[in-house]
């Protein structure tokens, strides 16, 4: 493991972005400290042998725990019930701001 | 009084016909009226719960009032997980364990404050303002099911539900005084749960004994179609460990040397020859220090945070992503940062691989001991506002608790000591291997059926 | 086109594709909720906590979409893992419920396959399993240019099959996708409605110089081809546009490009760089996948006979030619149909090569079942009874009008009998025979 980098506010800016939070610029010099924090606490992980471990990513050893190709209408909502919180709906559409027209 | 019965005598006195719904929803309700304003401890109050109790009374938990902490998804009940970003959000179905409670004769009393998304050990960062402790309200009440485990100290409910990600249920119920019991990882389904750290997440009841507890498991846990994760173990009746006692037990006592736990270690040492008393052995052992603990969990839980709540987009329900406090921002923007390109490996891969190191760690001490117990906190509950400016303050209250949540095992905070002049207590954490619950509360049983620490159990005591 | 020569150089067309395909399971890929989203007759009618990224939402993966994409690995000479997990793919857009797919990242079910072409082995990489998304609709409502989300379709079971770069020309990128689509619908695991988006196609091209040995250090992808046709004109479009470019000297721009059908063009995509990093990691929410060797044997037992093994028995069997059943079959169902008219023609000494050749020019249309396929067959190419006697009498008239002819066969002109068949036929006006009219027809000429 490296060396705890210093993070940057550019990089706390494209973290920003990638993360899709609006931050102010205070905001921006928060998050620099706290990371940094963080990321000094965090660096102690370095002196730990791990050579040789497997990762774990679950803890209960589940495996092929599947679902039967069966429609389950109990659990589908009506158009009204999957609405119901939306702030802007359109003839059964839920609505956003145009964004670009393709990905 | 009403309101101070345990679960378990409220049930038998209702079915017994010595106690009416009417009287005991009134008597909750009057102390949550006399103490809401203050403590902060009930974010929404289900309209008339009394009404719906009435025709409960031949269902096992004959229609009681249950605290529920605001992440779990209540139908038609709004569920803000403490967050501005979810402040109008009337969900349009029912979390498993909430399904279950019902079926159960369980009644949804109201939602309680949290940390916003379950994110911190306090209930400060709740974007609804903090909970006060009932035992002291110049101090925090611990979190993040803060306002769950303060509804059960100030008897504002008769049992309530919290969620533990490592420390949530047992962290809050050390500080205010109550019993936690965080289950096994799996055994209590996520269905409909707001999401934290999904690899952790245990839904799980806050109670006023240990029996108390054992009774609410046995009506929510069970394997659930609509989670995979959830074990196809069955659901023993858990109560019937409770009785039993410890002896012939092997408890192995951890982190008794751990530096900077002098002050309640000596305390603590003391309580542990209770269980000596009753004829079980007690060791100290040495367990893998906690403190790497912090750093897998904080990865860990940040990455998964970070996935979790980029669902919150303000379009299909909810408010947008500008409506997050600072700690989730903080929580999201770290996460996002140890999974990016060129850092995954070295932050959540390394975490993954140091989780393992703590899951075999148990596993061997498990091969000579059937429980293991330490304090559930470093120290007594904080004072009101402690969490300003420190952004590991939930990971280092929750030192003692991490590592065994992130290896999914069950646990139980009770209370083991209080402090004449605060006020205040300590907890004693039990933890077993995978699927034990039976053991954690057989052990929580005994030691609370033998010390005075737990106010209801004396206060039944003093009556006998 | 394997290669594009300017006044420069030759270069070379490297070309992989990927391609996703919806699969037809009742049920959605994570959750209960019915899978048919071009069915549905209102938007947002099959949703449910789940595919809606409710708080709370916890994906179920569907056995049979699993199974569907083994299956399909295996027609394709794959290699099976036998640990496989799904992975959460992180990005944000308003059609992505969660904000993350969850997709497969580093185990996929299947990899290293082949597809035979024409033009050469097109290898496969790999082929996962993962979510489709919700369906984005641009209007103006009141005046506000908005977008319309619709989540029908949000987390149906979409395949992706992922070649290698082994593609080297336009027509061999469109036989190869017409194989795979071929294939699914063989397999009857996706109907592959391009139209609708049912299976999307995307490219990466890249040039490079025609004795180069390395690969190009860039690559193009071009994405939202929605046609067989418009993925050879995509490639064709790029070739001459990154030829000019390497002709300069210069590197073409490794971005993501759209099709534009109408101007049959190409056009730059690039987004934002912030949005390449999908922050993979493996989804706590679903628990590993396993097979054991047995397993996989066994369903590789049960697949089907595959198209290309069909064909050339058929071709042995019943002599029918490759170009017909090349174009007949398109699902076990047709293949199972043709099967069976086949034999029974045979036994009925008709030539099933017959029956292919009226079928693939769509002389005759399919039929429910064999017996009336057969039927139908039969009453296409049924004769009438002519008295030998009026059939003679007519064709000695003719040769009686057309002496001219009759000294031209004579002359060994052989091929003049075709004229006479068809003065006959159309005098006789009935269907008759026409082996039978031939030998009388020879019969009186040769007199």
């Amino acid at each position: 493991m490296k060396k705890t980098p210093n993070i940057t506010k550019k990089q706390i800016q494209h973290i920003a972005n990638l993360a899709n939070i609006p931050i102010t610029q205070t905001e921006q010099k928060k998050l620099q400290t706290a990371f940094e924090e963080t990321l000094n606490t965090i660096a102690e992980l370095q002196s730990v042998d791990i050579s040789n471990v497997e990762p774990t990513h679950q803890v209960t050893g589940l495996t092929n725990i599947l679902r039967e190709d069966i429609v389950n209408i109990d659990n589908m909502f009506t158009q009204k019930q999957a609405l119901a919180n939306a702030k802007q709906t359109h003839n059964g559409y839920f609505v956003v701001p145009r964004i670009i027209e393709e990905k | 009084m009403h309101n101070t019965l345990t679960l378990k005598q409220a049930i038998s006195k209702l079915k017994n016909k010595e106690l009416t719904h009417k009287d005991l929803y009134q008597a909750v309700s009057d102390s949550v009226q006399g103490k809401n304003k203050k403590l902060n401890v009930y974010l929404t109050v289900s309209k008339n719960p009394e009404k719906q109790a009435e025709e409960l009374l031949d269902t096992p938990l004959a229609g009681v009032p249950i605290a529920v902490k605001d992440n779990f998804c209540t139908l038609n009940l709004r569920t803000t997980a403490s967050s501005t970003v979810l402040d109008n959000f009337i969900p349009q179905f029912e979390s498993t364990v909430i399904t279950k409670l019902k079926k159960a004769g369980g009644v949804v009393y109201g939602k309680t404050n949290m940390d916003a998304w379950a994110h911190g050990s306090s209930t400060e960062t709740s974007q609804y303002g903090r909970t006060l402790n009932p035992r002291n309200i110049d101090h925090l009440p611990g979190g993040s099911s803060g306002g769950s485990a303060a509804a059960v100290a100030a008897d504002m409910c008769i049992a309530a539900l919290g969620t533990e990600t490592a420390g949530s249920i047992r962290q809050p119920a050390a500080w205010c005084g109550v019993v936690g019991l965080k289950p096994t990882y799996g055994r209590c389904s996520r269905y409909g749960v707001v999401a934290m750290a999904s690899s952790t997440d245990s839904p799980g009841p806050i109670t006023k004994t240990v029996e108390d507890a054992a009774i609410l498991l046995n009506h929510i846990a069970g394997p659930d179609k609509y989670d995979a994760t959830t074990g196809p173990h069955g659901v023993p009746d858990f109560t019937q460990y409770i009785g039993k006692g410890v002896k012939g037990l092997k408890i192995g006592y951890i982190y008794k040397d751990l530096k900077g736990l002098e002050a309640v270690t000596k305390i603590f040492e003391k309580e542990m020859k209770v269980f000596e008393k009753l004829g079980a052995t007690v060791t100290v052992v040495d367990a893998m220090n906690p403190r790497y603990g912090i750093s897998v969990y904080t990865i860990v839980q940040r990455g998964e945070v970070s996935s979790n709540l980029g669902r919150y987009d303000g379009i299909r329900y909810g408010n947008d992503r500008s409506h997050f406090g600072d700690e989730a921002k903080r929580r999201i923007m770290l996460g996002t940062y140890t999974l990016s390109k060129g850092y995954a490996d070295q932050y959540y891969n390394t975490a993954q691989k140091v989780r393992t190191l703590y899951i075999k760690n148990y596993e061997e001490l498990f091969k000579t001991y059937d429980v293991l117990i330490a304090p559930t906190s470093p120290g007594f509950a904080k004072k009101i506002g402690a969490t300003q400016g420190a952004a590991m303050f939930g990971e280092l209250e929750d030192l003692l608790l991490e590592a065994s949540s992130l290896s999914g095992l069950p646990g139980i905070s009770i209370p083991c000591y209080q402090d004449p002049k605060t006020n205040l207590f300590l907890g004693m954490n039990i933890i077993a291997p995978m699927w034990r619950e039976d053991l954690v509360i057989q052990v929580a049983d005994a030691y609370e059926q033998a010390t005075n620490w737990n106010t209801w159990r004396t206060k039944e005591k003093a009556k006998k | 086109m394997e290669t594009i020569t300017t006044e420069k150089n030759t270069y070379k067309l490297v070309c992989g594709m990927e391609i996703h395909a919806e699969l037809k399971t009742n049920s959605k890929m994570f959750c209960g909720c019915k899978n048919d989203p071009f069915g549905a007759k209102q938007p947002n009618i099959y949703t449910c906590p789940v595919c809606l990224g409710m708080p709370g939402g916890l994906p179920v993966a569907n056995k049979t979409a699993i199974e569907w994409t083994i299956k399909v690995g295996l027609a394709l000479g794959c290699k099976i893992n036998l640990f496989s997990k799904f992975d959460r793919k992180n990005y944000f857009y308003p059609d992505l419920a969660k904000a993350y797919q969850i997709s497969q990242y580093d185990l996929p079910f299947c990899y290293d396959g082949v597809v035979e072409t024409s033009y050469g082995p097109v290898r496969i990489t790999r082929i996962h399993l993962e979510e489709d998304t919700g369906k984005l609709q641009h209007t103006t409502i009141n005046g506000k240019k908005v977008s319309l989300i619709d989540y029908n379709r949000s987390s149906v079971p979409l395949m992706e099959i992922v070649s290698e770069p082994d593609i080297h020309s336009p027509e061999q990128a469109k036989e190869y996708a017409k194989k795979i689509r071929d294939l699914l619908r063989y397999l009857e695991v996706a109907d592959c409605d391009m139209d609708q988006g049912g299976m999307r196609l995307e490219a990466n091209i890249s040039l490079a110089e025609k004795s180069a040995q390395k690969l190009p250090n860039y690559k193009v992808e071009v994405k939202n081809i929605n046609s067989f046709r418009f993925a050879e004109q995509a490639i064709t479009y790029e070739m001459d546009r990154q030829a000019k470019i390497l002709d300069d000297g210069k590197t073409p721009v490794q971005e993501t490009r759209g099709f534009d059908s109408v101007k049959i063009s190409t056009f730059s995509q690039r987004t934002k760089e912030d949005a390449e990093d999908y922050r993979y990691f493996p989804d706590p929410d679903l628990p590993p996948i396993t097979f054991t060797q047995k397993q996989i044997d066994a369903m590789r037992n049960e697949l089907p006979e595959l198209i290309i093994e069909k064909i050339s028995r058929w071709e042995k069997e019943f002599a029918v030619e490759p170009r017909y059943s090349n174009l007949l079959i398109d699902s076990t169902q047709t293949a199972q149909l043709l099967e069976e008219a086949f034999t029974t023609l045979q036994k009925n000494n008709q030539e099933p090569n017959k029956l292919a050749n009226v079928l693939a020019n769509k002389k005759l249309a399919f039929e429910k079942t064999v017996e009336k396929l057969v039927q139908k067959f039969s009453e296409l190419f049924a004769t009438d009874t002519v008295p030998e006697s009026e059939i003679l009498s007519v064709i000695n008239s003719i040769m009686e009008a057309n002496p001219d002819a009759v000294a031209k066969y004579k002359a060994g002109q052989k091929q003049v009998v075709g004229f006479f068949m068809g003065q006959t036929l159309r005098a006789i006006g009935k269907k008759i025979d026409t082996k039978e009219l031939t030998k009388l027809l020879q019969q009186e000429l040769e007199k």
